[in-house]
């Protein structure tokens, strides 16, 4: 910045100028290329996709609007974005809850927090397809570990993943499991809370109740709006969990909206009708991400500068 | 007199409360470990009843209460399971797709973001505003276009799909070198500068040796991301011999779901390699986290 203000309009400078902008381009080449060939490029001919009916075989016939009025007709497209919402309005705040609480535990002056930080860090890097194989087995009704721990408090054995009403409750309590990633940045913001801030209001009287929802709490709010975002983006996106451990069952309770474009797109290859639901869950998350980023001057608190 | 025996008083006071206090610190730190140690255990309990149980024979899994470490260990499980699909080769797939696709990221990402921190130039604030953009980006999006684009081009069945991608760069990876790269001071390139060193030049000799820690991270995150991926190497390989661990994994859940043990046995081939990463890169693991953070400031 300081060089375009410094710089006169001698061409010796502009030649300069121009010789770095095109460094500066070639540079970035890649990834320019990259999001016209996998980003851009793709979403708009999914977008011509969406007026197609195409089983990848046969040639292409053009349907109109057909597809994006067969999302209002059919049950199951309904009944995935339902589902999707629900485990996505319950689990991120949860998520948030417990991994901002065990940031918070973990912030104290304690020995021993390396090794705790990584017992509640390890679930987090398990391949989603392994987790998925050990939680069907620890939510098995009749042998898995869950219900043999209730069992010691007198809880009779639960169905988890046969029974509809208690299949979401079940994905959701899974994906606490690996909340690390999360704690560990909720940690970082904790840390970088400034000691000067938290030191003047213990002189001037305040306990540490007050000084937690006063100083603490505002000043992580950038990192909490953070892992808010990142959460819906990525819990409106779920997947393997379902593929694997119920696919979709029991009754549909765990169709999630990423595996129903799975099956459209790679089962029934009807690309068309794949293309219009993949544009329907993306504008519902955009639509979530543009309200945040909306409400996030009521709350959101930047330091300036 | 009055002040000399205030001051003892005072003293004895002082000391007291201090007492009280460092008891007090020392009964709440007392219950706080007792609590971040029943959480703890709780994280880790499905990992000690995957290796239990892929060391048991049917019955002693189906007993209750559970038998946490089998009075006969069966190691041999984890030689059947090699008996009933090729394992080894999936491992070796998953290692060479994950070489493959981590190197072409670490790579492109590097050169992207020395163009946005290291080049003035007008516009690398607009391709900044890009890269943040596509990492909020819901990837579903491109799913089924570029299946088809990679079906027009005859790469489904081949690797192509999955790494090829990976060598123009990775918005997250592009972002965590930038702000990496922005710490370092630009009196350096122009050194380098003055010495004739082209831009390439300067990636290569002064640059990236700096940089040392941020490859780590990206280059970590980037295998694991690779290892761990399901969706993709699901839709584009199909022949058992080009799978994937986790394809494999599916497979034989698939397949052998009744015997516990062995699922379990299978389970812990598949979570072992990620672990290792973890405990040899632990703190390059940490700080990639703690920077992804930044993201939101």
């Amino acid at each position: 910045m300081a060089a375009t203000a410094i710089s006169s309009p001698r061409p010796r400078t502009s030649r300069l100028q121009r010789r770095e902008f095109l460094f500066g381009l070639l540079f970035v080449s890649p990834f320019l290329i990259g999001l016209m060939l996998f980003w851009l490029g793709p979403m708009l001919y999914s977008l011509f996709l969406v007026t197609q009916k195409w089983n990848m075989l046969a040639a292409p016939r053009f349907v109109g609007l057909r597809n994006i009025q067969y999302i209002f007709t059919d049950p199951l497209s309904g009944k995935a974005m339902i589902n999707t919402a629900f485990y996505t309005f319950l689990g991120v705040p949860l998520h948030l809850i417990v991994s901002f609480s065990l940031a918070v535990l973990l912030n104290q002056p304690i020995r021993g927090r390396a090794l705790y930080r990584t017992l509640y860090y390890l679930p987090a890097i398990t391949p989603a397809v392994a987790s998925a194989v050990v939680w069907v087995r620890i939510l098995s009704s009749q042998y898995g570990i869950l219900n043999e721990l209730l069992k010691t408090f007198g809880i009779a054995p639960v169905a988890w993943l046969f029974n509809p009403p208690y299949t979401k409750p079940a994905f959701i309590l899974m994906s606490l499991w690996s909340i690390g990633p999360q704690m560990i940045i909720f940690l970082a913001g904790l840390q970088s809370v400034p000691k000067e801030l938290l030191e003047a209001a213990e002189i001037d009287g305040a306990n540490a109740w007050r000084r937690f929802w006063r100083i603490t709490v505002p000043m992580i709010t950038p990192v909490l709006f953070f892992n808010l975002v990142v959460g819906i983006i990525g819990s409106f996106q779920v997947f393997t969990a379902s593929f694997i451990m119920t696919n979709g069952g029991p009754q549909d309770a765990t169709l999630f909206m990423v595996l129903y474009i799975f099956r459209n797109g790679f089962e029934f290859f009807d690309m068309g009708y794949a293309a219009a639901l993949s544009w329907l869950l993306f504008c519902v998350i955009m639509v979530f991400t543009a309200i945040q980023f909306r409400m996030s001057n009521r709350w959101v608190y930047y330091e300036v500068g | 007199m009055e002040l000399a025996q205030a001051t003892p008083a005072h003293k004895i006071g002082m000391g007291g409360m201090l007492q009280s206090r460092h008891l007090r610190t020392k009964i709440s730190h007392a219950l706080l470990h007792v609590v971040l140690l029943v959480l703890g255990v709780t994280f880790i309990v499905p990992f000690l009843w995957v290796a239990s149980t892929s060391l048991k024979l049917p019955g002693q899994i189906f007993i209750s209460p559970i038998e946490w470490i089998p009075k006969h260990p069966r190691w041999e499980n984890y030689a059947e399971i090699f008996t009933y699909l090729p394992f080894h080769r999936f491992v070796l797939n998953s290692f060479f797709l994950a070489i493959l696709e981590s190197s072409g990221a670490v790579i492109a990402s590097t050169i992207v973001a020395y163009g946005m921190s290291r080049i003035r130039w007008s516009g690398r604030e607009v391709v900044f505003g890009l890269v943040v953009a596509t990492m909020m980006l819901p990837g579903v999006i491109t799913l089924i276009p570029t299946f088809v684009l990679f079906k027009r081009l005859g790469w489904v069945g081949t690797y192509y799909p999955l790494w090829v991608p990976a060598w123009f760069g990775n918005a997250f990876f592009i972002f965590l070198m930038r702000q990496y790269m922005l710490t370092i001071p630009i009196e350096l390139d122009e050194a380098a500068k003055i010495d004739g060193a082209s831009h390439f030049r300067t990636l290569w000799q002064v640059i990236v040796p700096l940089c040392g820690p941020a490859l780590a991270t990206i280059a970590i995150f980037a295998v694991l991301g690779s290892y761990n991926s399901f969706m993709l190497p699901r839709i584009y390989i199909s022949q058992t011999s080009m799978y994937t661990i986790q394809l494999g994994l599916q497979l034989f859940q698939g397949r052998f779901g009744n015997f516990w043990h062995l699922v379990m046995a299978a389970s812990m081939i598949s979570i072992l390699p990620p672990i290792i990463l973890f405990f040899v890169a632990q703190k390059y693991f940490v700080q990639g986290i703690q920077l992804s953070g930044l993201a939101g400031r």
